[in-house]
């Protein structure tokens, strides 16, 4: 009964806090001095096309880097947790329909998961998105073939390594150029072209192997994969 | 037309979110919170934000269910019903 | 747009509910992705600019006055990375639950005291 009580005030608290947010809410006209900065520095500065992806590789670059790190501790984590234990595999033999098709389909995932981190600065996506794309390719593999082994050397490897050069850029960028993860290691190039926008385009492909091989290890502890 | 669409996946996503609660069976809350998160990369849609969209949709519908989907396997390793 | 905001709030409302109401440990965690996506919403729609479009230059987008053209690119940035964080803190409240139930052999959050509130 006091549980309830407890619950019922609670939820009534969420929502007089959250009252004056919904009344008071006025829609903004303009961008505000910070978001109009990244925008004109987006384009003028470092010559790339989506707004979103100079914010995330550049701007709060450091963010990142210490985002990759939180993601790199909870692959740790679940791998620390779920210590491979070969009575946990799942042993559902895949239909013929699913061997077939994965046979095809996982390359096509990969080159697109690919395509979607190397063009991050130009089109919507870029190394989160297009890592967990290569996971879902990874993911699709070990479903469809049930005696796969996974090489963790070489997924660690990639990983560790990526990690390395992103670091390394950044280090580059505070000794070349004006600061940590400046992307002005590397000519801008044409606006708009492929290999343009500095080291964005380097940075973002990095992140993207990082996440890919991490989420894959994730997937792959979780699933109960020796 | 756009707040139509709002509202009709505003619905639905809030349905969802109950059923995922509601539901006995795990494995239908599981998907039903899968359809909160799918129908939520649309709404980014709309806002202006196809990153976060794609993200969405990959992310929060495709792994986040398969790691549940896999969770819930070891977890019910030894009985079948539930 | 204040429809979306509603929207993120009851998500996030009934996430909340969920967590402090159900039994099941699989629930409390389903509540707790609910209640995260419905924080991504809200954060997302507060970046929203009337009428306005993605911050991406391209043909639809003129790059000299894309100021006035485009929504605001920060909330966007931190969603983005708030979504792949939520997936990693999902993935490690899963394994500890894999490994509570290899001890207790229980799901219900009532045969754990050292949880109960």
């Amino acid at each position: 009964m006091i549980k309830k009580v407890v619950v019922l005030l609670s939820i009534i608290g969420l929502i007089a806090i959250f009252m004056p947010m919904i009344t008071q809410f006025q829609e903004r006209e303009n961008l505000n001095e910070l978001a109009t900065d990244y925008v004109n520095g987006s384009i003028h500065e470092l010559g790339t096309p989506n707004v979103v992806t100079s914010v995330i590789v550049t701007y709060r670059g450091l963010d990142t880097l210490g985002e990759v790190t939180v993601l790199f501790l909870a692959t740790v984590g679940v791998g620390f947790l779920l210590k491979g234990k070969s009575e946990d595999k799942i042993e559902i033999s895949a239909s013929e329909l699913l061997e077939t098709t994965s046979s095809v389909l996982v390359a096509m995932i990969m080159v697109l998961g690919i395509y979607i981190f190397t063009h991050g600065h130009l089109t919507p996506g870029g190394g989160f998105q297009g890592g967990v794309v290569i996971a879902s390719g990874f993911l699709l593999m070990l479903l469809s073939n049930v005696n796969a082994k996974m090489n963790h050397s070489i997924m660690h490897f990639v990983e560790s390594l990526s990690g390395f050069a992103y670091v390394g850029i950044g280090v580059t960028g505070l000794v070349l150029t004006v600061g940590f993860l400046s992307p002005k290691i590397l000519p801008l190039g044409n606006f708009g072209d492929l290999f343009s926008a500095g080291a964005i385009p380097v940075i973002y492909s990095l992140v993207g192997l990082k996440v890919g091989s991490e989420l894959t290890s994730i997937l792959v502890t979780m699933g109960g994969e020796k | 037309m756009i707040p139509g669409i709002i509202i009709g996946l505003g619905v639905i996503m809030i349905a969802a979110a109950f059923a995922a609660i509601y539901f006995k069976s795990l494995l239908a809350s599981i998907i039903a919170a899968g359809v909160i998160s799918l129908l939520a990369s649309v709404i980014y849609l709309i806002l202006g934000s196809p990153d976060v969209a794609m993200t969405e949709a990959s992310i929060g519908s495709g792994l986040t269910t398969v790691i549940f989907l896999f969770a819930l396997h070891r977890v019910r390793k030894g009985k079948s019903d539930d | 747009m204040i429809s979306t905001l509603i929207l993120g709030i009851a998500l996030l409302i009934i996430g909340f509910y969920a967590m402090l109401t159900q039994k099941n440990l699989i629930k409390i965690v389903i509540g707790f992705s609910i209640a995260d996506t419905g924080t991504h919403i809200i954060i997302v729609s507060l970046g929203y600019l009337r009428g306005k479009t993605a911050p991406i230059i391209d043909n639809a987008v003129n790059a000299v006055n894309a100021v006035q053209e485009v929504v605001d690119p920060i909330p966007s940035a931190l969603v983005l990375t708030a979504i792949v964080i939520g997936l990693a803190v999902t993935a490690v409240m899963l394994s500890f639950i894999v490994e509570m139930y290899k001890k207790n052999k229980s799901l219900s959050i009532d045969d754990y005291q050292e949880l109960k509130w």
